[in-house]
């Protein structure tokens, strides 16, 4: 049997929501949304995984917070600092907690400053996205006022196209998928 | 399907649609540049050669072509750097604060103040580089090993913290903007046409980052948003503290108070909010954004700007009271000098362009009028500016010794400087609202059915 693609257009995101909850609850496969905006609840509806973003960006904090601690105490306390202690408003040279005060600027930027670019790194790597990336959106209305629902059938499509169309599908196309 | 309440004010006027949304927000970066576009920016290109002339005469000469003396050794430099910064401080805030509060209506603002911020923070950032004297050097602030000994820089130093602070702050902010902007870049992607224009579908394409909006990416495009707010919040709050850090924890009777960082903050977001509604008024007209940019966002600015002005004017009165109370007299001189000396002028037009006019804002009329607005937010950005004009050279220009006292004032090179990065940030300012998505359009959509005022009506009959 040959495979094909479904591309079923919706004009609103309130009945795409019912379309999704409906076809999943037929077990129906939907392989991709995509929305000019972000749809609240889509996720839920599709299934999808909750994102680990917030964890990294935890992660990627305490990275920063290290580094900036070490740093400071590199270069105050113990490395160089011993090597050339300087008295600077009479605050001990020697000891990093008693100096602590004065280093908690530095080190809460190193947090932010880690936290926030590792993750957005994180979230364009995961999202492949990069300068000269192609988009992979199959129509380019998905930018502007469509919503698409992305299928993969195999065999008689007429009840799907039925079933899309009667939750309010305006639109569908479609393309074949070549045998390998 | 989330519903708004009926007596909430409607954030997008007129009968719209998300096609609708697309078409406004792409028409200034798909049309011409209009005749008033041209004259602003040739005008800013000429102020801001102007800049780099001086810049470059400073760099050559040295700081001595400017009007410093052995008194009154920081001046205009340094306010025209916290005056910058402080106006860096909304964009950030509409963006990040009020995304933790769930405020609706900075979907419409968030973009452009963003691009303000990031614009303003570039010409605060330049004071401190010239100032440096050999300009060449500037990376020597940063902690680099390097074959100087064992030369690192002091971390008990608030110069250093602000450093780090405004590095950190300029790239998390970019990055924060940019993030948002990927999507809408990939709208415009896609109404360029290949063939009409090629080389801009290219650049487009290459700045989209090939965003196709799918579900998955959508979900973390909202976690990263709302990470990236809740990490830029401290950070907003922590820049404008630590750039008053630099004059608080010095000795100077007028600079060591410790109201400073709260007091700073509070005028930041003040100054800042009156810059973004000279440029948003005069961009709604410019760009026709009169359905999304509406008199209702102008008037939450408003209370912001009358709530954050009447903070600041509390602690202009707490500071002259802890002068009193204190009982040294060094300190109580400094303020009596800042308001009756030979700069008294400064201080007049301190206290009534920051604590007095804004109060105006109880009237509802005037909240509520763009005219009315635009003409007080000019009234605000210079009342900060005589604010951090007032705090340096006051404070500074009658010091210990009565035989150094002396008075302060600009050469040219001092004012063309400043005009400069005048000219340079209205430049970035105009070349980023014919090229970038100026509105979030994205965002705007997804308000579209609970804040749309077609929507609004439908939903109540």
């Amino acid at each position: 049997m040959s495979k094909k693609t479904l591309y079923a257009i919706f004009d609103d995101e309130e009945v795409l929501l019912k379309s999704v909850l409906e076809l999943r609850s037929k077990d129906i496969e939907i392989l991709e949304v995509y929305s000019p905006f972000p749809v609240h609840g889509l996720d839920h509806a599709l299934g999808l995984k909750e994102t680990r973003m917030a964890i990294t960006a935890f992660i990627y904090g305490c990275l920063g917070l290290t580094f900036g601690g070490l740093l400071i105490y590199y270069i105050m306390i113990s490395g160089v600092g011993k090597s050339w202690p300087m008295n600077i408003g009479g605050k001990p040279n020697f000891s990093f907690y008693q100096n602590m005060p004065s280093f908690v600027p530095i080190m809460f930027e190193c947090t932010v400053l880690f936290a926030g670019h590792l993750m957005a790194l994180t979230y364009l790597f995961r999202n492949r996205l990069y300068p000269g990336a192609k988009t992979k959106s199959p129509d380019p209305r998905t930018t502007d006022d469509k919503f698409l629902m992305e299928l993969e059938i195999e065999g008689s499509d007429l009840e799907i196209k039925k079933l899309l169309t009667s939750t309010g599908a305006s639109e569908i196309n479609e393309k074949k998928i070549e045998n390998e | 399907m989330h519903k708004e309440s009926e007596i909430r004010d409607p954030l997008i006027l007129g009968n719209k649609t998300y096609h609708d949304i697309t078409r406004d927000i792409a028409r200034p970066v798909e049309g011409k540049a209009n005749k008033y576009w041209w004259i602003l920016f040739i005008l800013s290109v000429i102020l801001f050669l102007w800049g780099v002339g001086c810049m470059a005469y400073t760099v050559g000469t040295g700081i001595g072509v400017w009007g410093l003396n052995k008194t009154v050794n920081w001046a205009w430099d340094i306010t025209n750097f916290v005056w910058w910064i402080g106006i860096g401080h909304a964009g950030t805030l509409i963006s990040a604060v009020l995304l933790l509060f769930r405020q609706k209506w900075r979907m419409a603002i968030n973009r452009s103040a963003e691009a303000m911020t990031i614009f303003g923070v570039i010409q605060a950032g330049l004071f401190p580089v010239i100032h440096m004297g050999r300009p060449w050097l500037a990376y020597w602030v940063f902690p680099i090993p390097n074959q100087f000994g064992s030369l690192w820089q002091n971390f008990n130093s608030p110069l250093l913290w602000y450093v780090f602070a405004i590095s950190t702050y300029l790239t998390v902010s970019t990055v924060f903007w940019y993030i948002g902007l990927i999507p809408d870049f990939a709208m415009i992607r896609d109404r360029m046409s290949k063939k009409i224009s090629p080389m801009k579908k290219k650049l487009y394409t290459l700045l989209s980052f090939g965003w196709s909006g799918r579900a998955k990416h959508w979900q973390r495009f909202e976690e990263v948003s709302l990470v990236l707010a809740g990490l830029a919040t401290p950070l907003v709050f922590s820049v404008h503290s630590i750039v008053s850090m630099d004059f608080a924890t010095s000795i100077i009777p007028g600079w060591h108070t410790t109201i400073f960082p709260p007091y700073f903050v509070l005028g930041a977001l003040f100054s800042g909010f009156a810059m973004v509604e000279t440029l948003l008024i005069i961009m709604r007209k410019v760009v026709s954004l009169e359905s999304y940019i509406t008199i209702k966002h102008i008037e939450y600015m408003n209370i912001i700007i009358l709530f954050t002005g009447s903070l600041v004017g509390t602690a202009y009165i707490t500071e002259l009271f802890m002068a009193w109370y204190s009982g040294v007299e060094f300190e109580q001189y400094a303020f009596l000098n800042r308001a009756t000396g030979p700069y008294w002028w400064a201080y007049v037009a301190m206290m009534s362009c920051n604590v007095i006019i804004p109060q105006l804002y109880w009237i509802r009329k005037i909240r509520t009028s763009f005219i009315a607005t635009f003409i007080l937010s000019i009234f605000v950005n210079i009342g900060m500016w005589f604010e951090r004009f007032v705090i340096i050279v006051t404070s500074l220009h009658r010091d210990f010794l009565p035989s150094s006292w002396t008075m302060f004032s600009p050469s040219f090179v001092d004012i063309g400087i400043f005009l400069g990065t005048i000219g340079f940030f209205f430049t970035l300012f105009l070349m980023y609202a014919r090229t970038f998505p100026v509105v979030a359009q994205a965002e705007l959509k997804s308000i579209l059915k609970s804040s749309g005022s077609e929507f609004k009506k439908q939903s109540h009959e």
